[in-house]
C-alpha cells in the first residue's frame, strides 16, 4: 500500500499502486484486481484518480507513429505533454489543446477532455482526436472514434477513466512557425470591461483573463486581460530568436525540498502577489513571450501545490451559460470576499460552443478559483452550487471533491445516460470506479 | 559530437529514459535488451525523436557465452557503453534459495563483468571510449535487509574502481553512477521519502553531465554523497545494532 495524493493534496489514501509497460502485464492487473482507476500523472485536483487500487500509466509512454504531412501523432497514454513538446516544438508542431500545466499525461487529457486557452476558437483536446484505443475490463482493446464506436468514444472522452484505461491516442497536433507567442496584455478595472474584452477578441488564438479576488465594491472582477497568437518567424525581431525560433522550455525546475506543516502562502502574501501582479501590468502591453511563460508560468516549481501546506487546497471551477447575467458572476465573486476564505487565484475564460456527451465545457463562461483548504470551504461551495445549478451551470470533475450526486444529475444533462452506459460496460461487470464516480454515484 | 552509444538493458526505465535524451542529443544508438517487443517498441519511439542512427539488438546478460559475438557484430565502432543492468531482490528470500542469490550475483556483477571485459579491451586497444556502469549506493555498505544485493553492488563498485585504475594509461574512461532511491519497477512497492527518490530522467542528465564534467564516481542526488558518508564511516560496533 502506497500513500496517494492528488494535486489538491486532499483526501490522501492508502492505496494498492500497480504500474506496467505492456498490455498483457495490463490485462493481467485487470483481471485480478476489483475496483480499480488509472492514474497519471496525478493532475486532476480532487478525487477522480482515486480509488483502492490504481493502474498508473506513466511507464506506458512511447510514441508510436508521426505523420509529419498531416502532423498525425499516435502514441501510448502515458506520455506527459512536457515530452510531447520537446520532440515536436523543434520539428514545428505544437499540442492542439493544452491546460495550464503541460505535466498531465495525454490519456488524463482524453478523460478529463481538457480545454485550454483556445476553447473559443479550437473547442476541447477530443476535437482533435483521431482514434483512441481502450482496455475494457473485460481485457478486450476497442478502437473509438468520431466515426467508430462513437457511443463509447463519447463515454471516453470526458469520462473520467470509467469506461477503460485508455492504452493509445491518434492526434493531431498544430503547425507552428516559432515557439513563441506575441501576447497582449491590459488591466481593466472592471468584469464588464473584462467580458466586453472577451466577446471582441474572436481572431486571437488565446484569451484569458486573471482576477484579482482581493479587490472589492467598485473594483470588483478588476484584472489582467491577456490574449495571444503564436508568432510567426517574421515577428520574431531579436537575434537569439531568429537563430533558435523553435527553442523549447527549460528543463530546470524549481521544487519546494519540503513538505511545511506551515503555509507558505497566507492571506497577507496571495494579497501581496495579487496586488503587485495587477500594478506591474499597469499598462496596455504587446510583448513576445515563449510559450512556456505564456502557458505554463506554475510550472517553474514542480510542486507549487506544497505552497499551500499540508492542508492542500481546492479549485471551484464552474462554467455558467453565455447570456447568464455577469450580475451572477458579481454576486458570485461578492460572496466569495464575504467568506474570509482567501482566493488566491482567479482564473476566466470563454468557451465557445462544445457538443459532446459528458466533458465539461458549454459555450459560455468558466471561473476557476483557488481556496486554500479551510474549515468553512463546504459551506462556502454549497452556497456556490446552488447558484450554479440555478442558473443552468457545471463544475469540472477534475477539479472537483465536494459537488453532490444530485448537483451531478441536474447540471450535467446527460448524467443518468452516462450512469446507465458505465455500469451496463462488460455485461455489467464493469471493474473501473474511483472516489468520485462513487460520490457521485456513477459507480 | 556525434557519439555511438551502446545502451545495454535499453528497456529498463533508466535505460529508456537514457536512450530518448541520447536521441534528444542526436546521438546514434545501439539498444541491446533481452525482451524484443519492448525493444521494439522503445526503437520505433526513438525513430520519430530523432533522424540519427538506431539500431537494436536481443542481449541477454546471463547468456555469457554469446557476449563476445554479439559485441563483434555489432555494426558501428562504440565510443560509449552504459550499462543499466540490475536485478533487486530482498534478503529474505535469497538466505532460502541459493539459486535466487546466485541470480542476484550473476546479474548485477559476473555477468555484467564478462561483457564489460570484452568492451574493456577493444577500448584499450583503441586508446579511447568511456564505460558507464549503473551500481548502486547499496553497495557502500550491507544492510540486513538486502545485503546480497549490497555485496553484488560493493563487487561491481571495486571491480569499475579497479578497471578505472587498468584503463586511465589508455585515455578510457569508467565512471560509476550511484543513483541512490529511484522511481523505477525495482522500487515498485516501496515506501521511498520523495525528497530523496530521483526520476529516471534525473539518472540521465546526472549521466551526461558526469561525462562532460570528468567525474569517475558520481551520485544522481548529491544529498546521497553525504548520506552514503555517514553511513560509511558508523563504526562496525554501531552499526550491527542498527536497524536500517
Amino acid at each position: 500500500m502506497q500513500k496517494l495524493e492528488n494535486w489538491g493534496r486532499n483526501p490522501i489514501i492508502k492505496s494498492n499502486v500497480l504500474n506496467f509497460e505492456n498490455i498483457d502485464e495490463l490485462k493481467d492487473h485487470i483481471s485480478k484486481q476489483a475496483d480499480l482507476i488509472p492514474y497519471g500523472n496525478g493532475r486532476s485536483y480532487g478525487d477522480a484518480s482515486l480509488q483502492d487500487t490504481v493502474i498508473k500509466t506513466r511507464r506506458f509512454n512511447s510514441l508510436i507513429s508521426f505523420d509529419d504531412e498531416k502532423g498525425m501523432l499516435h502514441c501510448q497514454s502515458g506520455i506527459l505533454i512536457e515530452e510531447i513538446l520537446s520532440v515536436f516544438v523543434p520539428k514545428g508542431w505544437f499540442i492542439p489543446v493544452t491546460p495550464g500545466t503541460k505535466f498531465i499525461t495525454i490519456g488524463g487529457a482524453v478523460a478529463a477532455d481538457v480545454h485550454g486557452k483556445n476553447h473559443h476558437l479550437d473547442g476541447s483536446f477530443s476535437n482533435h482526436i483521431y482514434e483512441l484505443e481502450v482496455m475494457k475490463t473485460d481485457g478486450s482493446i476497442i478502437k473509438c472514434s468520431k466515426e467508430n464506436n462513437r457511443d463509447f468514444f463519447d463515454l471516453t472522452v470526458g469520462g473520467m477513466g470509467l469506461s477503460g484505461i485508455i492504452l493509445s491516442v491518434k492526434f493531431f497536433l498544430r503547425r507552428i512557425e516559432t515557439s513563441y507567442i506575441i501576447q497582449k496584455k491590459k488591466k481593466l478595472n472592471s468584469l464588464d470591461a473584462i467580458m466586453d474584452q472577451f466577446e471582441s477578441s474572436d481572431d486571437w488564438n488565446y484569451s484569458v483573463a486573471w482576477i484579482n479576488g482581493f479587490s472589492k465594491n467598485l473594483k470588483l472582477g478588476q484584472g489582467i486581460f491577456l490574449k495571444g497568437k503564436h508568432a510567426l518567424k517574421n515577428d520574431l525581431n531579436r537575434d537569439f530568436q531568429r537563430n533558435n525560433p523553435y527553442k523549447i522550455h527549460n528543463k530546470f525546475r524549481f521544487k519546494i525540498p519540503f513538505d511545511n506543516k506551515i503555509k507558505l502562502l497566507n492571506s497577507f502574501f496571495g494579497k501581496l502577489f495579487n496586488f503587485i501582479y495587477l500594478n506591474i501590468n499597469n499598462k496596455q502591453s504587446l510583448t513576445l513571450v515563449h510559450y512556456d511563460q505564456f502557458f505554463y508560468p506554475l510550472d517553474k516549481i514542480s510542486n507549487w501545490n506544497y505552497l499551500y501546506g499540508k492542508k492542500g487546497f481546492s479549485q471551484y471551477q464552474f462554467v455558467l451559460p453565455f447570456g447568464t447575467s455577469r450580475n451572477v458572476f458579481k454576486k458570485i465573486f461578492k460572496i466569495i470576499n464575504d467568506s474570509k476564505i482567501p482566493p488566491y487565484l482567479i482564473v476566466l475564460k470563454l468557451f465557445g460552443e462544445q457538443k459532446s456527451f459528458i466533458s465539461f465545457p458549454i459555450k459560455g463562461y468558466t471561473v476557476a478559483i483557488d481556496f486554500p483548504n479551510h474549515k468553512n470551504i463546504s459551506s462556502l461551495f454549497n452556497i456556490l452550487d446552488k447558484i450554479i445549478t440555478n442558473n443552468g451551470g457545471r463544475l469540472y470533475l477534475a477539479k472537483d471533491k465536494y459537488m453532490s450526486s444530485d448537483m451531478f444529475e441536474k447540471t450535467y444533462s446527460n448524467a443518468a445516460d452516462f450512469k446507465n452506459s458505465i455500469s451496463n460496460l462488460n455485461n455489467g461487470k464493469n471493474k473501473l470506479s474511483s472516489l468520485l464516480s462513487n460520490r457521485l454515484k456513477i459507480t | 559530437m556525434k557519439k555511438n552509444i551502446l545502451i545495454l538493458g535499453a528497456t529498463s526505465d533508466m535505460g529508456r529514459s537514457f536512450a530518448r535524451e541520447c536521441a534528444f542529443r542526436g546521438h546514434n544508438i545501439i539498444l541491446a535488451a533481452r525482451n524484443n517487443d519492448l525493444l521494439s517498441t522503445l526503437h520505433k519511439d526513438l525513430e520519430i525523436r530523432t533522424n540519427a542512427h538506431i539500431q537494436s539488438f536481443r542481449f541477454d546478460v546471463l547468456d555469457t557465452d554469446s557476449h563476445k559475438l554479439f559485441y563483434e557484430s555489432l555494426p558501428l565502432k562504440i565510443d560509449l557503453v552504459v550499462c543499466f543492468i540490475g536485478y533487486l531482490e530482498e534478503s529474505s528470500k535469497c538466505k532460502k534459495n541459493f539459486n535466487i542469490a546466485k541470480t542476484v550475483f550473476d546479474i548485477n556483477f559476473s555477468c555484467v563483468v564478462s561483457i564489460l571485459d570484452i568492451i574493456a579491451n577493444d577500448f584499450e586497444d583503441r586508446k579511447d571510449g568511456i564505460i558507464i556502469a549503473i551500481s548502486s549506493t547499496a553497495g557502500d555498505r550491507g544492510r540486513a535487509s538486502r545485503y546480497h544485493y549490497c555485496s553484488a553492488k560493493a563487487a561491481l563498485n571495486t571491480y569499475l574502481s579497479g578497471l578505472r585504475n587498468r584503463l586511465f594509461p589508455s585515455n578510457v574512461r569508467v565512471i560509476t553512477i550511484k543513483p541512490g532511491y529511484c522511481n523505477t519497477k525495482m522500487t515498485d512497492g516501496m515506501k521511498l521519502p520523495s525528497f530523496l527518490t530521483s526520476e529516471p530522467e534525473d539518472v540521465s542528465r546526472s549521466i551526461f553531465n558526469a561525462i562532460n564534467s570528468g567525474k569517475d564516481i558520481s551520485y544522481v542526488y548529491k544529498i546521497w554523497k553525504w548520506i552514503m558518508l555517514i553511513i560509511q564511516i558508523i563504526p562496525e560496533i554501531i552499526f550491527k545494532r542498527l536497524k536500517i
